[in-house]
């Protein structure tokens, strides 16, 4: 049997497709098996302000690299450019990486991307060294003005942050994967099912980033494993090649001597 | 680059002289200045932002450090000084999606 192809993000491989996010999990140990369970090999993680005299953020940071895993910080919450700059500066110093996971947040009820915000923020950071993995959307326009800005990465929405909605617009994401198909393409956000992760893989994706369906099931290891047998379906369903959809019935099965034929259907 | 202001064209206030043109009192030995810490008000007689880290318990911690919302990378903490009003963010890892 073919092995499924290795994924490629700025010049290094992965044998996982699988993005995963470290929050909102109910304890630490549960966060790890989970992680550990995907077989993911990059987590999301974030910059929080840190009380004095807490080591919060150094527990944290010493759970993930017990994990072995490549770390890809993001710029969460961020309002604007500017802000999303300081904090991938803040976050390149801390986790020792360029590589930066962008949001730039228009609006509270959708956590859409603020695309202009985040051309501005892609173009400043890819000229600082940053490989940036941009929060966007399905708009090809901005896509094309994200690559001009030095992204070799784009990470379209599949649904609004946290909603578990799946992919709200499949032809958007068909587009955007025939239109660049020689970019590495991520659907993150809005993924709530594994049945959703396996869709965006037959569609061409790359791979897929998700936290909260993960993190807010009811047994987060086990769901971890099922995403990541989903998302190892859907790659292999892509590269084998899928059938045409067609409008009509065809059947599966021969026509040719099937009994009864000649009797026109006397009943 | 790091030390290139974002789009002003000034450079950042770290790479100026201790004595900068800042018009606003600067913290000595002897005078205490208001500062917003991770959106608190605080009281502080630290004279730059390392001293303001140690002072506040923040010993080698893994933290990164901004300005008034620039980045301060650490080997650049000693030499930033603090005046009166500036916001102060001190970050460390978290959980991220």
């Amino acid at each position: 049997m073919t092995p499924d192809q290795p994924l490629t993000f700025y010049g290094v491989q992965f044998n996982s497709r699988m993005l995963i996010g470290t929050a909102l999990y109910s304890s630490p140990e549960i966060l790890s098996q989970s992680v550990k369970a995907s077989a993911a090999q990059i987590v999301t993680v974030s910059l929080r302000r840190e009380a004095a005299r807490a080591k919060t953020g150094q527990r944290f940071w010493e759970l993930i690299r017990a994990l072995g895993v490549t770390v890809l910080p993001n710029t969460a919450g961020c309002r604007t450019a500017k802000e999303a700059i300081t904090t991938a500066e803040m976050a390149r110093e801390v986790f020792g990486t360029d590589w930066i996971k962008l949001e730039v947040i228009a609006n509270d009820d959708t956590l859409q991307p603020d695309l202009f915000g985040l051309v501005e923020a892609a173009g400043h950071l890819s000229k600082e060294g940053f490989k940036v993995f941009p929060y966007t959307t399905e708009d090809l326009g901005a896509a094309e003005r994200l690559m001009a800005a030095g992204c070799e990465v784009l990470m379209p929405w599949g649904a609004p942050i946290g909603s578990g909605r799946g992919l709200n617009n499949p032809y958007g994401l068909q587009t955007m994967r025939n239109y660049f198909p020689g970019v590495p393409l991520v659907v993150d956000a809005g993924i709530g099912a594994p049945s959703h992760a396996a869709a965006a893989m037959e569609l061409g994706y790359d791979a897929v980033l998700l936290n909260t369906a993960i993190a807010k099931a009811g047994d987060p290891p086990r769901m971890a494993i099922a995403f990541a047998e989903a998302i190892r379906a859907g790659r292999s369903a892509y590269e084998a090649g899928l059938m045409e959809i067609r409008d009509m019935a065809s059947p599966s099965t021969p026509v040719a001597g099937t009994p009864f034929f000649d009797l026109g259907g006397a009943s | 680059m790091l030390g290139q202001g974002l789009s002003n064209g000034h450079p950042k206030r770290y790479l100026n002289n201790m004595s900068s043109t800042t018009d606003r009192p600067v913290a000595t030995a002897f005078s205490m200045i208001d500062l917003i810490v991770n959106g608190q008000a605080i009281r502080s007689s630290a004279a730059t932002l390392d001293r303001l880290l140690s002072e506040t318990g923040y010993p080698e911690a893994r933290v990164a450090t901004a300005l008034n919302g620039d980045f301060v990378p650490q080997r650049a903490r000693a030499t930033t000084p603090l005046a009166d009003g500036d916001r102060i963010e001190i970050l460390s890892p978290r959980q991220g999606g």
